[in-house]
């Protein structure tokens, strides 16, 4: 995952913001929240099985960031997005070995250099590595599913801390499109199989669907340019997952993200690049009817 | 991307490296387990592990199956989950004739529980009707969960306490011809809803006392439910289960519940316990496994507990409990315990705890489970240690398994969308989807893990005759035909009473000890035997339930290897006397009775 940075950053001539508002639009806002809400989860419920896991995570991010960055850019890359790629991987991966969380960091930063299309990694780096280890490594790993408190007053905390940086960050509409539709088509679903329709609401009220609703579909460099595009994909990722869901897949959001982001993001070059080509013909006609 | 093909090609190369990483490692897994467990017959598991099992229940004249509960019908869709237990099995020598006898129980309204006089010859015959004990799951009063076996009055009798959903029962042992229901004198509450109990002499006053912990609330009648608000609040920090009670024994038959003014208060949902002096005080420690939580680990500072899970290492990281054993497994002279788990493989992998206790002035442990490689078994239940192949050190057998159902449907996705969500939606059972004859965890292979002696185990359950995949719950371990070989009785909710009779391999000696308490009780429970040998020590102890939902034979019984040179077992009885005996010669069971 990436931060959800701000799109703009204030001009030096634009008067001084005030102090929570420079920490919200920081860069390193979102990794400061998603280490809140890891650290209060372990110092309560101790959601963590060790400490070691998850900075071992952290450090296979970060190293394989910093290394692989200079390599290919030739500059060192800012660590924000790494650090949130090797804590989501701490959090989200659950397995009693060490080596799934270097594998899986190691596997998540790898991508972003190598499935690259125009310049542009095109799947979400830590949604790839758990995938990744979920659909190669089922006997060793599994994801984060009931590791978790389920008392009313974190979640809402997490939620509306969450839905106020992806304020700030203008990416909240992909969220809020995400948890509408998963509303709407958990009561589909419920219609179409019988359960219980609580069953069916059960999994966003989970600890999993936070990290994936405030950091995974918003990340910037994985999600569409226009707010429009934006919703779209995220109906887009609601419905594979509901499909996935009615095929009784335990990962149904992780694999729907993993199955709808590259797509989406390929058909926005492909449009873009139809769009410049075309902005590309009318120029060049322009001066010869010019003449 | 500034750099040129090469540095892009060995990228690429690394990339699908790593993709392949796990294949490479599940190979290696399974090439090491296929030579481990492959199934070669007994005489090859004589000579590779030292023993072998051979199941023998029909044999033996015992056909049992367990009937599971069936509860009220506004569980009906999640019937096979909240029905899951009951099935146990506890070894008990009832009539004191030096052979061991099993007591099973059942679990369906009408349902008779059994106890197995064991008859010498390698059958048993099930007395249970005759003696008093049979018909105990009476409509109006629940049905059995389990049972522990004590000497409550000091007669030298053991008698039961009946562990279920519904009214506890205690039966008073008239010396080995028939049973009396004391439940009235002694003063238990009317309805608990536990799995777990455990006897005890808490406060070292020479009378047993007995720790029992509630499962789901005591108001909860789950055959007339007021609403289906019954389920955990939370599958990791629930609080809304069973109190526990502590019933202290005052001598004349009645008890009284202290388990408030001696500092236990929970309400974890508790799937088992067991009692040990772990630091040497000459106080029984009591160590609880919790469902949906953390462990919690009592220890007793002269008759008051205090909660020390979390101070200890044992309650941080909350997970599934259902079975507490101790062992000494590397021969140390100190106890490790054994928690299990749930372990499914790309759903939940909590793994089991082998905590053991680590170098200090303070109590701390670690889990060393997946070091020495007992992490990972299924859908765990009951497990207990015994040194299965004589060789001097302690194994570990391991049943699994929890609901078989389908062979091609599972249960688990529906199982993992609700178990995540919010308070409000997983503790109500109307918001469970119904199972519909799926399985959860079902058809398992047991773990029957032998300890190398040099910090590891190796499964070795399918190589040793260990075959069966039924819903495993209780494992009791005793040596049933005084052979000196451990046998293992097996419980299975839903299915056959087994009994694995162990054949080990000639050359490996061992000694056994049946305890008698005068000044301590007369069970001996908390007795504790140091064994040296050959430069190195073995610590046991006699204890009143562990595993899960069972009891182990009263008589402790070390494994000694080849040509052992003896050189005392020291005693530390529950009194504080302290007994040595010397001279002591492998392959018999020693009669010790505490010196007045």
């Amino acid at each position: 995952m990436t931060p959800p940075t701000q799109a703009a950053q204030p001009s030096s001539l634009s008067p001084r913001p005030a102090l929570w508002k420079r920490l919200l639009d920081s860069r390193f806002t979102p990794p400061v929240f998603i280490t809140l809400i890891l650290l209060i989860g372990n110092l309560s419920f101790g959601i963590l099985e060790s400490y070691q896991k998850t900075l071992l995570a952290i450090a296979t991010a970060m190293v394989a960031e910093m290394m692989l960055g200079k390599i290919f850019t030739g500059k060192w890359p800012h660590p924000a997005s790494a650090y949130i790629t090797g804590i989501s991987v701490g959090i989200l991966l659950r397995s009693p070995a060490f080596w799934p969380y270097a594998l899986c960091a190691a596997l998540s930063i790898a991508s972003k250099y190598t499935l690259r299309v125009r310049g542009r990694h095109i799947f979400n780096p830590s949604n790839f590595g758990i995938c990744a280890m979920l659909f190669l490594a089922s006997e060793s790993v599994a994801g984060l599913s009931i590791q978790w408190g389920n008392n009313l007053a974190s979640l809402i905390v997490i939620w509306v801390l969450g839905a106020l940086i992806l304020w700030r960050a203008k990416r909240f509409q992909i969220t809020a499109t995400y948890v509408i539709s998963f509303f709407l088509l958990a009561l589909l679903r419920a219609h179409i199989t019988g359960d219980p329709w609580q069953s069916e609401v059960s999994p966003i009220t989970g600890p999993e669907y936070q990290l994936f609703m405030f950091f995974m579909i918003t990340d910037p460099r994985t999600t569409l340019k226009s707010w429009k595009g934006q919703c779209v994909v995220a109906v887009a990722i609601a419905v594979v997952e509901m499909l996935l869901r009615l095929d009784q897949s335990v990962y149904a959001p992780l694999y729907a993200l993993f199955v709808v982001g590259p797509p989406a993001l390929l058909i926005e070059m492909y449009l873009d690049a139809r769009r410049k080509r075309r902005i590309a013909t009318v120029q060049a006609l322009r001066p010869e009817m010019a003449q | 991307m500034k750099r040129g093909p090469v540095a892009h090609i060995v990228l690429w190369i690394a990339f699908l490296a790593m993709l392949a990483t796990p294949a490479v490692m599940r190979y290696l897994a399974a090439k090491k387990a296929s030579a481990q467990t492959s199934d070669a017959g007994c005489q090859s598991a004589l000579s590779r592990y030292g023993f072998c099992f051979t199941e023998v229940s029909q044999q033996a004249g015992i056909h049992f199956v367990h009937d599971p509960p069936l509860l009220d019908a506004k569980l009906s869709g999640i019937m096979p989950e909240i029905a899951s237990m009951g099935a146990s099995v506890s070894i008990v020598d009832f009539d004191r004739d030096g052979w061991p006898d099993i007591y099973v129980t059942n679990s369906r309204i009408g349902s008779k529980n059994h106890l197995y006089r064991n008859n010498h010859d390698g059958t048993f015959t099930d007395v249970a009707a005759q003696l008093g004990i049979a018909d105990v799951n009476q409509p109006g009063t629940g049905v059995s969960m389990g049972a522990v076996w004590g000497d409550y009055d000091n007669d030298g009798y053991e008698d039961l306490f009946l562990i279920k959903w519904g009214k506890p029962m205690l039966f008073h042992n008239d010396h080995g011809h028939g049973f009396t229901d004391v439940t009235a004198q002694a003063g238990l509450p009317p309805w608990i809803n536990a799995n777990a109990a455990t006897w005890l002499d808490y406060d070292g006053d020479g009378k047993l006392d007995l720790f029992v912990a509630g499962y789901y609330p005591e108001t909860v009648n789950l055959w007339h439910l007021e609403n289906t608000r019954m389920m955990p609040n939370s599958f990791e920090y629930a609080n809304n289960g069973g109190r526990k009670y502590l019933f202290h024994n005052l001598g004349n038959g009645h008890f009284e519940e202290v388990s408030e003014k001696v500092g236990i208060k929970s309400r974890r949902w508790a799937l088992a316990c067991a009692a040990a002096d772990l630091r040497g005080t000459g106080y029984p420690d009591l160590f609880v496994a919790n469902d949906y939580g953390v462990s919690e680990l009592y220890l007793n500072n002269h008759g008051h507990f205090i909660e020390a899970g979390a101070q200890t290492g044992v309650g941080f990281a909350p997970k599934s409990g259902m079975n507490t054993a101790f062992g000494d497994i590397f021969n140390q002279g100190k106890y490790s315990i054994y928690v299990s788990n749930i372990s499914e493989e790309g759903v939940l992998i909590q793994g089991n705890n082998l905590w053991v206790p680590q170098d200090g002035k303070t109590l701390h442990y670690e889990n060393l489970a997946r070091d020495l490689g007992v992490e990972l078994g299924g859908w765990s239940f009951g497990a207990q240690f015994g040194d299965l192949n004589n060789d001097g050190t302690l194994d570990l057998y391991l049943e699994n398994g929890y609901i078989s159902l389908s062979k091609t449907k599972s249960y688990w996705y529906d199982f993992s969308k609700v178990a995540g969500g919010n308070s409000s939606i997983i503790s109500d059972a109307a918001h469970w989807p119904a199972f519909d004859g799926r399985s959860l965890s079902g058809y398992q292979q047991k773990k029957v893990w032998i300890n190398d002696g040099a910090g590891k185990f190796i499964d070795v359950a399918q190589a040793v005759g260990v075959t069966d995949r039924n819903d495993g719950r209780s494992v009791a371990l005793a040596d049933l035909w005084n052979t000196g070989a451990l046998d293992a009785v097996v419980a299975n909710q839903g299915g056959p009473l087994l009994i694995y009779k162990n054949e080990t391999a000639p050359g490996n000696d061992w000694i056994e000890f049946n305890l008698a308490g005068t000044k301590s009780n007369a069970s001996a429970i908390g007795a504790q035997v140091t064994l040296y040998w050959n430069g190195q020590q073995q610590v046991q102890a006699v204890t009143g339930g562990s595993g899960f939902a069972s009891e182990n034979d009263r008589r402790v019984h070390f494994g000694l290897g080849k040509h052992p040179q003896l050189q005392k077992a020291v005693i530390h009885w529950p009194s504080g006397a302290v007994q040595t005996l010397d001279s002591l010669t492998p392959n018999q069971c020693i009669h010790v009775k505490e010196p007045a």
